[in-house]
């Protein structure tokens, strides 16, 4: 079982090195595509065969290695795969396999092929890291591993020029990513602070002796110190507010990076957290509640926002900042295994909703304007067919994935008796049935507006529609095995269970989001779906409103950061340069100025005539003399 | 009676004699004299504080130097022919090459 967990674990590095060193300089070369895909694909099966595995004998623990022994301090490079662990690695080398051969077809043009892969490869591997580690320190250094994957591939077309944030709020590439990473820099340091305290007063960083031991901390200051500051780097990872900017703006990044990191795997790792730390959640309960609340919160932001937004690929980012609500919001309530639930669900449906956007921006030249596109459905059908599944998935109709692990979290918030959060969830399924079938009727109903721009979109590759099909056979059946899912992952997580009461009711409490997303899909079907004198036309006058430009400004917070923030940040700069130039600068020029001086001026000394050397030898030997006497006199 | 300190006051002179012909000399021919004659003032005093101190290091010290100090003026000298033909002169002020 050893050789798996390494297989599983490496064979993604093995991949990100074969493209990076052998093919980093060549042009496109599909041997790697294939090989990554290949080895992707290993590690699928070996996390497929590890799962099947812990399921029959329990947990797999390997220490590949001491890693840090300093002292009292012995961090081993160990690993464990348990139940929660294994969920997380199937979901996320299912995921990177129908990924890595997607991108085959996606970058199929692009000059950076290789690299493309290479950092792609190298992006699982943290992932890996991340969810296999056995302690603290191992995760965080996948939790940064992942950040630098998702700079560089944010930026990955680093070549574009800045523009203004009216034309694009992301400005361009490269200020996403380093908005991406600096954002993350920030929760980061929460995040260790976290790690920090956890090792300052238990004296160990692995979970099997963290967490026993922090049970004497019941109650205490310290472990709502430990669980605020982890919930921060949860946070920063997760895009929850108010660190939230950067995923919208990550969304310059290759799409095929959109549906894998900034859908499906890595903006999970806070959530991942959460379930992981839950011994720790669970002796906070207020701090839990805030955690729901704030998840609540977001859920309900973000699907306002993606209501009015046109671009393709935002909207699904809104939509998956919301879903991460959804995940919080259970995991606050102590329903971790919901929350990871939901989080495998969404991660299917959400990475085929990508997918399929890229292949609409594949076939409309990269234009992601929803008002440019419509009536796609005739020219691309397998796309359509996907991403049809996929929202009705995040809408959570019946039969569905995202039906049974969205309603598992709204019945959560009623049995917590959390009205207000129930409320709040059940508004927001609505707005997200509204806004993922608003952006499916706008790409692929009504009126042919693509053919205004002379375009002739055609579908993608046949095998790049293929690849995607296990996704979209995820989102359809993931839902289905919850009972199954359930019973292998308490054996981790604490059980959560509905009260008598809100069984009877589930029913109803189902039926009610059902017809509340009904409504948002009907909604959307009446104002965009439909064609001739009916057809959806831009209103100048809904545009100017109030509501309208405060969600398609989000919330002006983007604004806010730059005036309150990144302005006065760039002042601060300009009169720290100042400073550096006229007092740090100035000093060290003096020091150069002086020497410099001082050699040109002794320069006469060296004069090529032998005499006057001797007469300076001489003097020089007198003097050194003199001075001897003196001391000795003195002495 | 001679004691040490007479010796000690000849070397004296004499160094003082060689280092200002060091200083002064423009001719480097001139300066090997004036260096022999510093080698030599301070052997005087190697010698006659060897002697003070019934020690024999002293007088060694001098045969060193003194043949230290020959194969010095046999190179030197190979030396300066090679300069005389060269520059045609052993004038320092003219043969000064090297420019700061």
């Amino acid at each position: 079982m050893e050789s798996l967990v390494y297989i599983a674990l490496f064979a993604p590095f093995v991949g990100s090195l074969f493209a990076g060193l052998f093919f980093a300089r060549s042009p496109k070369n599909i041997v790697v595509g294939i090989v990554n895909s290949s080895l992707l694909f290993i590690s699928f099966l070996a996390s497929i065969s590890l799962a099947i595995h812990v399921f029959s004998h329990g947990a797999v623990k390997v220490t590949m290695m001491e890693w840090i022994g300093v002292g009292d301090l012995l961090i081993p490079f160990g690993f464990i795969v348990d139940e929660v662990s294994v969920s997380m690695m199937v979901v996320v080398t299912t995921v990177s396999t129908v990924v890595h051969i997607y991108s085959n077809g996606y970058m199929d043009h692009d000059k950076g092929f290789n690299r493309f892969f290479s950092y792609l490869s190298a992006f699982v591997f943290s992932m890996m890291i991340l969810v296999m580690s056995d302690n603290f320190l191992g995760l965080f250094i996948g939790w940064e591993g992942v950040g630098v994957c998702s700079w560089l591939l944010i930026g990955f077309w680093y070549h574009k020029p800045d523009v203004s944030p009216e034309v694009n709020p992301a400005i361009s590439p490269s200020y996403a990513a380093n908005e991406a990473f600096i954002m993350n820099r920030i929760a980061d340091l929460g995040m260790l602070v976290g790690i920090f305290l956890i090792y300052w007063n238990v004296g160990s960083l692995q979970y099997d002796v963290v967490f026993p031991a922090l049970k004497e901390y019941a109650g205490t200051v310290t472990i709502y110190l430990i669980g605020i500051t982890l919930f921060i780097g949860a946070m920063g990872k997760s895009a929850q507010f108010p660190l939230h900017t950067w995923l919208t703006d990550a969304m310059e990044g290759p799409t095929p990076v959109s549906a894998l990191i900034h859908a499906a795997t890595m903006v999970t790792a806070g959530v991942f957290l959460v379930i992981r730390a839950n011994p720790i959640y669970d002796m906070i309960p207020e701090v839990s509640f805030f955690i729901a609340a704030l998840g609540t919160f977001v859920a309900f932001g973000a699907a306002s926002m993606a209501l009015v937004n046109r671009d393709l690929k935002r909207i699904i980012a809104y939509s998956t900042l919301s879903q991460l609500g959804y995940m919080f919001a259970a995991a606050g309530l102590g329903a971790y295994w919901v929350a990871l639930f939901h989080l495998a669900a969404h991660a299917f449906f959400k990475a085929l909703l990508f997918l399929g956007a890229g292949n609409v921006m594949h076939a409309m030249h990269d234009e992601l304007d929803l008002f440019k596109m419509g009536g796609l459905k005739k020219v691309m059908r397998g796309t359509y067919l996907y991403m049809g599944i996929a929202s009705i998935a995040l809408a959570g109709l019946p039969f569905f994935a995202g039906f049974y692990s969205k309603d598992a979290i709204i019945e959560t918030a009623f049995n917590e008796g959390a009205y207000i959060i129930w409320a709040t969830l059940v508004l927001t399924a609505g707005m997200t049935a509204f806004y993922s079938f608003r952006q499916v009727f706008l790409t692929f109903h009504g009126e042919e507006r693509y053919k205004e721009a002379g375009l002739h979109p055609h579908d993608m590759y046949t095998y790049v529609l293929i690849a995607m099909s296990p996704l979209a056979i995820l989102a359809i059946s993931a839902g289905w095995f919850q009972e199954e899912f359930h019973n292998f992952i308490i054996k981790l997580l604490p059980d959560y269970v509905m009260s008598e009461h809100t069984h009877h009711l589930a029913i109803y409490l189902g039926a009610l989001v059902v017809v509340v997303a009904l409504v948002g899909i009907g909604i959307a079907y009446l104002k965009y779906a439909r064609t001739g004198k009916k057809a959806f036309k831009q209103d100048a006058k809904v545009e100017s409103g109030f509501f309208y430009k405060l969600l398609i400004n989000q919330y002006y917070v983007p604004h806010f950061y730059r005036f309150a923030i990144i302005e006065p940040y760039k002042k601060l700069s300009d009169i720290a340069w100042e400073i550096d130039k006229r007092v740090v600068d100035a000093i060290v020029d003096a020091i150069a100025r002086v020497i410099y001086k001082s050699g040109d001026a002794s320069r006469g000394m060296q004069n090529g005539n032998l005499s006057s050397y001797l007469n300076l030898m001489g003097a020089g030997a007198v003097v050194l003399v003199l001075i001897s006497a003196i001391i000795s006199l003195i002495g | 009676m001679i004691g040490v300190s007479h010796y000690l006051i000849l070397s004296g002179i004499l160094f003082s004699i060689g280092f200002i012909g060091v200083l002064r000399r423009k001719n480097l021919l001139m300066l090997f004299f004036a260096t022999e004659v510093m080698l030599n003032a301070v052997n005087i005093a190697f010698t006659a504080i060897g002697k003070y101190y019934n020690d024999l290091g002293g007088q060694m010290f001098a045969f060193f130097v003194i043949a230290v100090a020959a194969s010095e003026v046999a190179v030197g000298l190979g030396l300066l022919i090679v300069l005389f033909k060269k520059h045609g002169s052993l004038d320092l002020d003219t043969i000064a090459e090297m420019k700061g």
